[in-house]
């Protein structure tokens, strides 16, 4: 069976690649800082020595928009193209050409659907920042095959925190049961507290700092029980209206399953709290 | 209201650089002919006309004055919202006030809603 080698959640920040690698005198004053943690946080991947990454983002209405707006979705591609004109446009993020895994798309998709979880899939998927963020941070190479898995985190209704922990869970059972010698790393990503497009937005923080600060200690302990009890999609509204990208966090959480994060780092930017996670799975007893 | 058929409007404009580019340089223009010929394709299909919305009078002008705090009252997509603005006003901002200046005013003429639950963005 495959075996999950790793389980990353992370922000996803389009503007990482433009901040590090502008000429240094027109560099933000933490940029270097920025490029430090993140290849750190890159290692904690390297170390793990994967062979094909099950990516979990959510699309910006690039592809997916509200004429046919699927809640869950797998792509099922041999190759996946990313970012868009308007990605480029604003973040300044290059176009890219990711390899796919069709069998293991299959293969997830199928069990997800046996665990009842109603996915809609894409055999001519285009990737967003959301995926391409985390491959630019943690594998800039773009050397191994992916399975991306899309959520639905921006148009409402959205489904319950417990049902991004449930599906976590169940791409865990999809991964553990893959009939292959392949080593497995999940990566996803979300965001902390965050504001977009309404009064909080690009402040010296993010909108809600005190969120972000018990939202990190909540994923540090693994302590699922306190974020069910105490997230919602009202208090992620209150948080700040781009806030519902934590239900991906929950969902990594899911993945890891309820443990402690192995590896846990942020770093307060301009407007956001940038946050990363690393879970490696504990041995199973013989 | 069509909260649906207002982000259609800044979802096919902000894909689109040939759109954007009509938008900036003549929106009252360009609105009356994406409501012609534009508004009406069904996504995806360029074949098949779609005659389910219309933009009330109040959204049309919204859109032609660029007006992305009546947007946000509209209950259009905060992210949509912003987007297209980035995508019209960032570089002429910053060249003159520096980075960020443009998503700063933004939020400075939200900031009546600080206190406040936000329009629904529900469609």
């Amino acid at each position: 069976m495959a075996k999950l080698v790793a389980t990353l959640a992370s922000t996803h920040h389009p503007f990482y690649l433009k901040a590090t690698t502008a000429p240094p005198d027109q560099q933000m004053p933490q940029a270097p800082e920025w490029k430090r943690k993140i290849e750190a946080y890159r290692e904690t991947l390297a170390k793990t020595k994967p062979d094909v990454l099950v990516m979990v983002g959510s699309d910006h209405f690039h592809q997916i928009f509200l004429d046919n707006c699927p809640q869950f979705l797998i792509g099922k591609a041999s190759r996946y193209d990313a970012t868009f004109y308007n990605e480029e446009r604003e973040f300044g993020i290059p176009k890219y050409l990711l390899e796919g895994d069709e069998d293991m798309s299959r293969f997830m998709h199928q069990s997800l659907m046996d665990q009842n979880f109603d996915f809609a899939f894409s055999n001519e998927l285009k990737i967003d920042h959301s995926i391409i963020c985390p491959i630019i941070t943690v594998r800039p190479d773009n050397d191994l095959p992916v399975v991306p898995i899309y959520t639905n985190i921006f148009a409402p209704p959205l489904h319950s925190p417990r049902r991004f922990y449930d599906l976590g869970r169940a791409i865990r059972k999809a991964i553990d049961d893959y009939p292959s010698d392949k080593r497995v790393a999940a990566i996803g990503t979300g965001h902390l507290s965050l504001e977009l497009g309404g009064p909080r937005q690009f402040m010296e923080t993010g909108p809600d700092p005190v969120f972000d600060r018990q939202a990190i200690e909540w994923l540090r302990a693994g302590d699922i029980d306190a974020i069910l009890a105490n997230v919602t999609h009202q208090s992620m509204e209150k948080s700040g209206n781009a806030t519902h990208g934590f239900l991906n966090f929950i969902l990594m959480l899911g993945v890891a399953g309820p443990e402690g994060a192995d590896y846990v780092d942020n770093l307060d930017l301009f407007h956001t709290m940038e946050a990363y996670f690393t879970w490696y799975p504990k041995e199973q007893a013989a | 209201m069509s909260k649906y058929y207002v982000n259609k409007f800044l979802f096919t404009v902000d894909r689109d650089p040939e759109y954007l580019k009509r938008y900036i340089e003549d929106p009252r223009s360009f609105v009356a002919t994406w409501e012609q010929s534009i508004g009406p394709k069904l996504l995806g299909n360029e074949m098949e006309a779609s005659t389910v919305h219309v933009l009330t009078d109040k959204e049309r002008e919204a859109l032609i004055n660029h007006d992305f705090v009546a947007l946000f009252e509209i209950g259009a997509h905060f992210f949509l919202n912003l987007t297209l603005f980035i995508g019209i006003y960032d570089a002429p901002y910053m060249a003159k006030s520096g980075p960020l200046s443009f998503q700063r005013e933004f939020a400075a003429k939200l900031q009546h809603w600080l206190e406040l639950d936000y329009p629904s963005i529900a469609t």
